[in-house]
């Protein structure tokens, strides 16, 4: 967007002119063929989630973009919303047409809207090129029938945050790696007054983030490679359901049945919670302040806090990160700007110093930054490096089509455990939870 | 010879020719039209359109950025043959009867003792309206601290009262976790009609009520044969309102369990957004929405009969 050029500006112009083409005046302008770029009124409106991390935000709107506006020459307005309503903001948007340049997403989302994306191959792949590479899992989200239709950002996730003392109490040297040692440990921390904190409600990320790689792990799947034929119903399945109610009812806060994303950050901070699967928000939020997280001890919690991988079984051991990824809009009438804004913010430079802001909350979408020294700043954060490559995405072992986001929606695998753990014979609840499957896929 | 000027009389000249706008104007079924008009457009914009919309969304397969094709009535045949819809029905149903009987059941009760005179009469009538008019967000999340079953100050009370022994799990239990939301809309419902109610008593006559005490009529007397009819009218308009309100009721069940555990608590409108924004199928998000409708056009057909009838009585 172009605005009238006024005398005060032409003055400007004239004046930076001489300076970017080397001649004078307008006379430079002219013969540079293009116009200065803080002459230009381009503005570029960037939506992402409010962060986990908001000394993150905070950098991002005090440093990078004062930074971004002067080197583009462009004004960029950030505006961070709940993650919760992005969906509803991308569906207005694209609906009506008119809305940001640019917006983040989470998991699989851009594959919904993949036919109202602009192609950002051009410089997804000059990225990837000078980065190491874009992990598989950010490729599979990225990439829409052979083009890109976002600009990975991040890989986000989450591991398991446990209590050391508690584990030692137990008599546990290391985490508990199988199910069975987990179903043990569990036992014992219950019995001690600290469950295992699990969700089984429906809240979009800690939920799926257990339940579907503890399907995988077992050996379960939504549905084959072909993306179609459901496979749910299966022996596997059935034993990860089977082994489920025991545990649930053994080990785990029963309360769990109604969490929502931030009640397992209160409860473990509380004390009333020995472990449970979380991003690195936890820890994060502890370490910010020692003195007001405690142990029972009186010790700082942060201390006394550890990460492990979820627990593996007869299928391997998995995670499912959330991929965060910039979205340019097909609408958007700033293509070029975004573009150049997107080359700019995701060059190595820039995004190094968000990086680091993360203190490993997320990894980035290119292999390079697992070698960044932010790693070896904290070793309890050392464990999340490793998460996009166990990684999976949901609709496994299909791809994360609309189909695989429709039954993440629905929450149709964490309520097959949900309803075992209320009563349901495991039978019934694999059955229900593979008709459901069979009618999203048909 | 004196001469009298009489001036000549005026010839009758008219007001000045009527045009055709002023003349059309005239005639009272234009000008009705007329000013009607502002209000036939914002209805239309705000209520038919979208309504339209819905409908034309509903038999189509759009998705979020892609129009889609005619289908007909598949989404419905769809919809109806979805388990978690059923469960939606059911759960809007029972929410809907459970919360509107109690509302007015406490609501007439709350108006009748509002209505009597005591010291303090109209800040408690203030403090009354405090659930309505605290944003429902604010207040719904107030009380999902009241349910957490790790942090509930509920539990705590009765704990300490020493009622229970171990924790209620509110929102976590199937059966509960309904009772649950029920017990938050009735909560917040509870307000609009003690008010209102409290509206239509103070119209009613108290010479009425004392020639039905000269004549021997006790209190519940006075009521069913006094008070009740006159108010029943306004009783029937407030229950349609809030029917309607509690039948699409959406965020009091977003914030306080998204509609779990395992689909125990999910609404209409829950599972409508569900589909529709976090799926992205806004065609069939928009048939989940329509199914609404049918229903609530019965209830209003039937309250807006009996409100004539009340009416002719």
């Amino acid at each position: 967007m172009t605005n009238r050029i006024d005398r005060r500006s032409l003055l400007r112009l004239s004046g930076a002119g001489a300076i970017a083409a080397g001649s004078g005046g307008l006379a430079g302008i002219l013969a540079s063929g293009r116009a200065p770029a803080y002459a230009q009124t381009t503005s570029i409106h960037w939506v992402r989630w409010s962060d986990f991390v908001p000394s993150s935000d905070k950098l991002l709107r005090e440093k990078i973009l004062p930074e971004g506006e002067k080197a583009l020459g462009m004004k960029i307005v950030l505006e961070t919303i709940n993650a919760n309503d992005i969906q509803a903001r991308v569906t207005a948007a694209i609906q009506a047409g008119v809305g940001p340049d640019i917006i983040m997403a989470l998991n699989n989302w851009p594959q919904l809207y993949a036919t109202s994306l602009a192609d950002v191959s051009d410089i997804t792949e000059e990225i990837g090129n000078a980065q190491g590479g874009y992990y598989d899992m950010a490729k599979n989200v990225g990439i829409y029938q052979g083009r890109w239709i976002g600009v990975p950002w991040a890989i986000g996730g989450g591991l398991v945050v446990y209590r050391k003392s508690w584990l030692a109490d137990i008599g546990y040297e290391k985490f508990p790696v199988t199910w069975d040692q987990w179903h043990d440990a569990g036992k014992k921390w219950k019995a001690s007054g600290h469950p295992i904190g699990q969700t089984l409600g429906h809240t979009f990320g800690d939920a799926p983030g257990f339940w579907y790689p503890y399907l995988w792990s077992w050996g379960g799947k939504e549905v084959e490679a072909d993306g179609k034929t459901v496979a749910l119903n299966s022996k596997e399945t059935l034993e990860s359901v089977k082994f489920a109610v025991p545990f649930w009812n053994d080990c785990c806060d029963p309360g769990g049945l109604a969490w929502d994303d931030s009640s397992n950050n209160r409860a473990f901070l509380a004390g009333t919670i020995a472990a449970t699967n979380n991003g690195a928000s936890i820890y994060l939020e502890a370490k910010k302040k020692p003195q007001t997280y405690l142990t029972d001890k009186g010790m700082p919690m942060k201390d006394d806090i550890s990460h492990a991988p979820l627990g593996t079984g007869a299928g391997g051991h998995f995670a499912l990160p959330g991929p965060f990824i910039h979205m340019l809009m097909g609408y958007s009438k700033n293509q070029k700007a975004a573009k150049d804004f997107l080359r700019w913010v995701n060059s190595k430079p820039v995004f190094g110093q968000w990086f680091t802001s993360q203190q490993g909350y997320t990894d980035g979408a290119t292999k390079i930054w697992e070698k960044d020294p932010v790693w070896n700043l904290d070793p309890v954060m050392e464990p999340f490096k490793h998460l996009p490559s166990a990684g999976r995405l949901a609709g496994y072992a299909g791809p994360p089509s609309q189909k695989a986001a429709e039954v993440q929606t629905k929450y149709i695998i964490v309520d097959m455990y949900a309803k075992a753990v209320q009563g349901m014979k495991p039978e019934d609840s694999v059955k229900w939870a593979h008709n459901e499957l069979v009618k999203v896929y048909s | 010879m004196t001469f009298t000027t009489v001036a000549a009389p005026r010839a009758y000249v008219g007001s000045p020719r009527r045009g055709p706008l002023t003349r059309l104007l005239e005639d009272e079924r234009w000008l009705a039209m007329l000013l009607l008009l502002p209000t036939v457009a914002l209805l239309g914009l705000f209520i038919a359109y979208p309504f339209v919309k819905g409908v034309m969304l509903s038999v189509t397969d759009a998705r979020v950025g892609v129009p889609g094709h005619f289908v007909g009535l598949q989404n419905f045949v769809n919809v109806w043959n979805d388990g978690i819809f059923r469960v939606a029905v059911w759960n809007t149903c029972a929410y809907t009867f459970v919360a509107t009987v109690f509302k007015l059941a406490l609501g007439l009760w709350l108006a009748v003792l509002l209505n009597r005179h005591f010291r303090g009469k109209a800040i408690t009538r203030a403090f009354i309206l405090l659930p309505f008019i605290i944003p429902t967000v604010l207040s719904t999340l107030a009380w999902k601290w009241m349910f957490d079953p790790t942090f509930s100050v509920i539990n705590w009370g009765l704990f300490r009262l020493g009622v229970i022994h171990g924790r209620i799990n509110w929102l976590g239990d199937p059966n509960l976790a309904l009772i649950s939301v029920i017990i938050v809309n009735i909560w917040r419902g509870l307000p609009f009609y003690a008010i209102t109610l409290l509206a239509g008593l103070q119209t009613i006559s108290p010479e009425l009520h004392e020639a039905a005490a000269i004549d021997g009529a006790r209190a519940w007397q006075r009521f069913r044969h006094v008070t009740w009819p006159l108010l029943l009218p306004v009783t029937l308009v407030v229950t349609l309102f809030s029917v309607i309100q509690t039948f699409a009721d959406f965020q009091l069940v977003y914030v306080l369990t998204g509609g779990g555990p395992a689909n125990a608590t999910q609404l209409f409108a829950t599972y409508a957004y569900q589909i529709g924004i976090g799926t992205g199928l806004l065609s069939q998000g928009a048939t989940i929405s329509l199914a609404v409708f049918p229903v609530l056009l019965l209830v209003v057909i039937f309250q807006l009969f009996y409100i004539r009838k009340a009416e002719v009585h």
